[in-house]
């Protein structure tokens, strides 16, 4: 049965409704519940099965890193870094690795541009793997995460074997990585990737011609065009709706001008187009993994000689260093003073427009079961918005 | 990029242009001009997409520095305005109508710095604290492990091993006392 | 069941408005006494082979806890199940950190949660703060606020340490020494006094049963 939905753009205001008049149910979907990605609560107002009006509260998770970072000394920071964006730790710490090189002047040498390369596609992958189960279970498909959680592990492990930690690696440093590809890593990487991809195949076919998923997620979440540039959003959310940007092309850092890939559009920006898009990206990053391996050297230093880091002054400047994460623009601002501890460090996460801005306005008259699905669509984590 | 520099001078007044790097430069505004400038730079000078609004704490100079990252996807180029405001009266006009995630920054400056941006929806209510008594925790007179320390109970059994304070302690209480 | 000699003085419930005070419960929580002998070595083993996990991924932790659901690691082989609510729920897991905002919820859904309740803290910021030791928004001491029954040290603890965590639960309950649930009905005025100094606004009742 082929229905084609009218994609109906939801108000811009906000409804007020008549809570006294019986006709309205208030009600908290998290921060104790299943159906919310991570930490963070979103307060319905619901009219029968209808969501009338949403609003994002996060502050759950909020450590008060920008706070913290100022109280440390630059490498004292690299542990708490990480920590900001948890299920995608690596694009942290590239980026703070980055401004402070920046700022500092350092150049890093050849073979770690590409270990770096390497080690945010493998976090990217696995971020994905995550992020697929979520959107299956959130309609109610509960094999899709058993598989890809387990395909996950596999890509955790490898984490494992080149830095030692499974979530926080603390792998990229200033001047480099910390440590060069241990014998016979790469060869199985390859093995893992062989897996991947044919489990990644399976998930295709049970998940993207399944009759409900279809019916459920098509249509959801409808993000036009024209929300691209006044929201903010980037990362797969805006490529699904045809606007060609992905900041490994545009901002072309570390070794991706050297990397052969096409920017993947969608034609419109529903929860199955982005599912699918971020499908297909998936397969793209197995690719990218693969020409990564092909083409690393294979001598060279994988770190640059620094000066002491407990002594370590940044001369004053300020810079803002982004890096295309799985979902969209992550970046770093880092304001020095000439001084041991840095100025001001904010963290720009894609997040925080998605999950708050985006979110609170397509929920509005969406079906109350599909919530949990819509949010998982835009891929929002929580971490990121309040840090 | 130059002849944004040179339009933003000669239109809103900007100063001190620095190229960061071939893709990242920053400019000063009075605060009075800054809502035109950021609008121009969106509708003629192709900067449509706002990366994030921040604010810095210059307690030295007695200022908060107000930050707008831009991105002009086609040049592939990216300008941070900045504007000093009064740390006495932080007020800042409110640029939510510009771009729909506008609200969220200035109600996240707001509470953590205390600047005021009248107009913008929702800025009054609690953005990630509940319940919070304290001042604006992102200003540099904020002491957090002061506040850490007296609000919160400590499991005993954390030990310094600063030279400095063990031979304070240990060595020459009479001088410490 | 209860005694009605001692029955102890309602709860204040200052935090609601005065027209709310009537719907929530305003008695304390109290202890319940072991059963007899075999009885309740019965019982004990019966709690510790089915405890059901509550779905609340309060921190960094709430990473690891996916990879113990699923299959590599797969804990519904120990008997353990997530659930979406805390009534159906025996064990707590607390993943990591606590912001205030957070730990106002923690204590709602530990005292939403039906006996016998047991609670498990991983990670070393419930220990003692952790890496967020001078932050202004997170507690240093969860057992200050909750009374916990196991603690998991490690940032993030791995799947293997959570489920060796969970072993050392079973032994604890088989033993009978899992009374986190009498230990808090015992020095409630104790925990509800440190609950209220850091939760500056608490509109809940006092014991959110």
């Amino acid at each position: 049965m082929k229905r084609e939905k009218a994609h109906i753009i939801p108000p811009a205001e906000r409804a007020s409704p008549d809570l006294s008049s019986g006709k309205y149910l208030v009600m908290w979907q998290g921060p104790q519940h299943p159906g919310i990605t991570g930490n963070m609560s979103l307060r319905l107002i619901a009219e029968g099965d209808t969501v009338v009006d949403c609003e994002t509260h996060v502050g759950y998770l909020h450590r008060g890193f920008e706070k913290l970072m100022e109280r440390r000394l630059w490498m004292q920071n690299f542990p708490l870094v990480c920590r900001i964006a948890v299920p995608e730790p690596d694009f942290n710490e590239y980026c703070y690795a980055a401004a402070i090189e920046e700022l500092a002047g350092i150049q890093i040498p050849e073979k770690a541009v590409w270990l770096r390369t390497l080690s945010l596609e493998m976090m990217r992958l696995a971020s994905f793997l995550m992020w697929i189960g979520g959107q299956a279970g959130a309609f109610g498909h509960g094999t899709i995460i058993q598989w890809s959680v387990t395909m996950r592990d596999y890509v955790l492990d490898l984490f494992e074997e080149l830095t030692g930690g499974r979530i926080y690696h603390m792998y990229i440093i200033p001047g480099g990585v910390r440590s060069d590809v241990p014998k016979g890593f790469l060869q199985h990487v390859l093995e893992v990737l062989k897996v991947v991809e044919k489990n990644l195949d399976d998930i295709e076919l049970v998940m993207f011609h399944n009759a409900i998923f279809k019916l459920r997620a098509e249509g959801l979440g409808y993000i036009p065009k024209e929300w691209i540039d006044q929201y903010g959003i980037t990362g797969p959310n805006a490529r699904a709706a045809g606007v060609a940007r992905d900041l490994r092309k545009d901002w072309g850092y570390l070794a991706y001008p050297k990397l052969d890939f096409e920017i993947i559009l969608g034609t419109k920006s529903d929860a199955y187009e982005r599912s699918r898009l971020r499908l297909l990206e998936m397969y793209q990053c197995i690719n990218l993994l693969r020409q990564i391996i092909d083409a690393m050297p294979k001598e060279g230093s994988f770190k640059e000689k620094l000066p002491n880091p407990l002594h370590w002054k940044i001369p004053a400047g300020e810079t803002y260093v982004a890096a295309e994460c799985t979902r969209g623009e992550y970046g770093f601002y880092v304001v020095s003073d000439g001084s041991d501890k840095p100025r001001r460090v904010t963290v720009r996460g894609p997040s925080y427009t998605h999950a708050v801005s985006v979110m609170e306005r397509l929920a509005r008259g969406t079906n109350i079961a599909d919530i949990a699905g819509l949010m998982v669509s835009l891929h929002t984590y929580p971490p990121e918005i309040e840090r | 990029m130059n002849t944004t520099a040179s339009a933003l001078a000669e239109r809103y007044g900007a100063r001190n242009w620095h190229d960061q790097r071939p893709d990242l430069a920053s400019v000063v505004l009075d605060p009075s001009k800054l809502r035109d400038a950021l609008a121009w730079l969106r509708d003629f000078g192709g900067y449509k997409h706002l990366s994030f609004a921040t604010a810095i704490d210059n307690i030295e100079r007695g200022a908060f520095t107000l930050t707008y990252t831009l991105r002009n996807h086609e040049k592939g180029h990216n300008l941070i305005v900045h504007c000093d405001i009064d740390r006495g009266h932080p007020v800042m006009e409110s640029i939510h109508l510009l771009w729909e995630q506008a609200w969220t920054y200035q109600r996240e400056m707001r509470e953590w710095f205390g600047i005021d941006f009248p107009g913008s929806p929702r800025v009054e209510e609690e953005f990630v604290l509940e319940g919070w008594e304290g001042p604006p925790m992102m200003r540099r007179d904020f002491d957090s492990l002061e506040y850490s320390n007296a609000t919160y109970a400590e499991r005993p059994g954390r030990e310094t091993h600063d030279p400095a304070s063990y031979m304070k302690e240990k060595l020459y209480p009479e001088v410490a006392g | 069941m209860s005694d009605k000699k001692n029955t102890p003085a309602p709860l204040a419930n200052e935090g609601l408005p005065p027209e709310e005070r009537g719907f929530f419960c305003d008695a304390a929580p109290r202890e319940y006494a072991p059963a007899q002998g075999v009885l309740e070595d019965f019982y004990n083993w019966a709690r510790s082979q089915s405890l059901w996990v509550l779905g609340f991924g309060t921190g960094c932790g709430a990473i690891e806890l996916r990879p113990l659901m699923t299959s590599r690691f797969d804990m519904y082989r120990y008997g353990i199940q997530p659930r979406p609510t805390p009534r159906q729920s025996s064990v707590f897991v607390i993943g990591g950190y606590a912001s205030v905002k957070t730990l106002k919820r923690i204590v709602r859904s530990y005292e939403q949660m039906m006996g016998p309740k047991f609670v498990v803290a991983l990670g070393s910021c419930t220990i003692n703060g952790g890496m967020y030791w001078d932050s202004y928004n997170t507690i240093k001491r969860i057992d200050q606020y909750i009374p916990v029954d196991v603690y998991i040290a490690g940032c993030m603890p791995r799947p293997e340490a959570l489920l060796s965590g969970f072993l050392e639960l079973k032994k604890i309950i088989r033993e009978g020494k899992a009374e986190g649930q009498n230990e808090y009905a015992r020095n409630f005025d104790w925990y509800k006094a440190n609950q209220k100094n850091v939760i500056k606004d608490w509109n809940m009742p006092d014991y959110n049963w």
